[in-house]
């Protein structure tokens, strides 16, 4: 058995009982990078010499009997978290090469509790898109058929998972790019709460939505990581004082007393049949564990997308006027004035995609415009948060798919973004509400693809987000099914 | 159309971006259809509806204004595309 196909828990568990060390670990996550990298494509940056460094340093701190709850444990980050030991890309031309002068809250949890940081995962652009094609360098390929998409847009923290290439992951959520790639990768996924996680040292995209959170491979695994990045930073000012509960302790078996809601707007037109169906067995397990179920509404899903592209490319046209080719990234050198500058190096530092939401951005920001678009849809995002709180009190969650289909061949929808964005409906409500959502394995496709069941709740509810998704997990009896990859 | 040539080239200019005929030509395309399909929001009366900037309660943080170490010049300047040890340096702004 090679060490790489464990869990995170079972890793932690074999260095607690000295069956293995640390170097252990991380030399069989190196070789299985190694074996299967060329395929995947899921690291931009990979910290060989410091991986194991870390490593001997854990195995001695556990040794001295100083290990933190994670010491040892090979992890990897998608490369919109800032690190002091590796470049940080954002998967844009326009930050190649950028060395952030501190590491994010989140990276820094990791490592405070002696995990090692083993590299910087492929992302979309900037965070910015569904399939992880917007990535200035590479395309992660999804494990589970290679030359399909991994999802995104942390398409290459989902990949690296569930290809063994890290015991775990963090990605950035802003309106689904942890739970869908999670979903088409057949991995654990989180998005927390607002204001759970540290948003310090997370590149901006869209400042009221975005939320860091882990890739895992089971249940167990993401409340391992949830505990350690959760909690207040006063570097974070939307980081909420609120103490951090025991989430292992969350992993009951049964769901007696839990009411799950199904809102009839996330099973409609386009719907996938099998993801529908293997969505719908989810729900039957959950049953089974003893959750009542029952029809709530969400009546203003149909609103979401549009809400999204309008609030989202605002926030990313404001947070990106800081690439100016100034302090830091890409600077075109062929300008002879100061706004030629600008204008010429954010031309050519940016691909496509987020030129594009920068233009939408801007213009729904522009005067003339701002009542009829920004204004318009913050209100109507007003809407759709009180959908969710008239849903939660007739639930404790909700249960849905995270998106209509499986994974599909890259390239397909590249060229029609609307299209693409209409592929997030499922997912990027949670970020206009604030509330925590999960992915969690259900079953998978004729092809082999794997589909994953969403969960929702309330606000700061992750505990019973996390015992849903162990009942189904058990049921579902999937982990360790692993893809055939090298 | 939601959206013209023109418009597309007034907010790139507006975002400093430089974009080629071509560009403007997609981007123009693109962008109709994205505000073409945004406009469904207008279906809904949102009169007396208070907007949300954000999900969460929170005031204005603020801690007490004591002077600490702050990051290290050399270091602040590191990332910078053209600099001269003591600032970031950029083409000419008065000629």
């Amino acid at each position: 058995m090679e060490y790489s196909s464990l869990t995170l828990h079972e890793a932690l568990g074999l260095l607690d009982g000295g069956q293995v060390s640390s170097v252990m670990l991380t030399e069989s996550v190196l070789a299985r990078i190694d074996a299967v990298e060329p395929t995947v494509q899921a690291y931009l940056a990979l910290d060989r010499d410091g991986a194991l460094r870390q490593a001997h340093q854990a195995d001695q701190l556990r040794k001295n009997g100083q290990a933190g709850p994670l010491c040892g444990l090979p992890v990897a980050v998608k490369d919109v978290l800032c690190t002091t030991s590796m470049p940080t890309t954002c998967g844009s031309r326009m930050l190649e090469g950028f060395v952030a002068p501190y590491d994010a809250t989140a990276v820094r949890r990791l490592t405070d509790a002696g995990a090692v940081l083993l590299g910087k995962l492929a992302m979309d652009e900037f965070a910015m898109g569904s399939t992880s094609e917007n990535c200035a360098f590479k395309v992660p390929n999804n494990p589970w058929k290679p030359g399909y998409v991994a999802g995104g847009s942390s398409g290459g923290s989902a990949a690296a998972v569930a290809a063994d290439e890290c015991f775990a992951s963090l990605g950035s959520d802003t309106g689904g790019s942890i739970r869908q790639p999670a979903s088409l990768c057949g991995t654990v996924g989180m998005k927390p709460t607002y204001g759970r996680v540290s948003r310090y040292g997370l590149v901006a995209f869209a400042s009221s939505l975005d939320q860091v959170g882990p890739l895992t491979k089971d249940v167990r695994d993401c409340a391992l990581m949830m505990q350690v990045i959760s909690g207040h930073d006063p570097l974070d000012s939307t980081s909420i004082d609120r103490p951090v509960p025991d989430y292992t302790s969350a992993l009951q078996e049964g769901l007696k007393g839990m009411k799950i809601g199904i809102p009839r707007e996330y099973f409609g037109q386009g719907l996938d049949p099998e993801v529908e169906r293997s969505v719908r067995e989810g729900i039957v397990m959950l049953k089974d564990a003893g959750a009542e179920i029952v029809e709530v509404t969400l009546p203003h899903t149909d609103y979401c997308v549009a809400v999204y592209y309008l609030i989202a490319p605002a926030e990313a046209s404001s947070n990106l006027a800081r690439y100016d080719g100034v302090r830091y990234g890409f600077r075109d050198r062929s300008a002879s004035s100061l706004l030629e500058m600008y204008s010429r190096s954010r031309s050519k530092g940016f691909g496509d995609e987020v030129k594009r939401r920068i233009l939408i951005g801007t213009y729904a920001l522009s005067s003339g415009y701002y009542d009829a678009f920004y204004k318009k849809a913050s209100q109507v995002r007003t809407l759709i948060k009180d959908d969710f709180a008239r849903a939660f009190a007739a639930c404790d969650l909700m249960v849905s798919p995270v998106t209509p289909t499986p994974a599909w061949p890259i390239g397909d929808k590249a060229d029609d973004p609307l299209a693409l964005y209409l592929s997030d409906i499922l997912t990027l409500s949670a970020n206009l509400a604030g509330i925590p959502g999960l992915s969690v394995p259900c079953g998978f496709n004729g092809e082999g693809l794997p589909i994953g069941l969403q969960l929702q709740a309330a606000h700061f509810d992750e505990e019973k987000l996390l015992r849903a998704a162990y009942n189904v997990e058990l049921r579902a009896g999937l982990v360790g099914k692993k893809p055939s990859l090298a | 159309m939601k959206i013209t040539r023109e418009e597309v080239r007034h907010v790139a200019k507006l975002a400093r971006l430089d974009l080629t005929d071509a560009e403007v030509d997609r981007m123009t395309g693109q962008l109709d259809a994205i505000l073409t399909y945004v406009a469904k929001l207008d279906e809904l009366d949102t009169t007396g509806v208070v907007a949300t900037t954000h999900t969460q309660q929170v005031v204005n943080a603020f801690r007490d204004d004591v002077v600490r170490p702050s990051l290290p010049r050399e270091q602040a300047l590191a990332n910078g595309p053209e600099q001269n040890g003591e600032s970031f340096v950029v083409p000419r702004v008065i000629g």
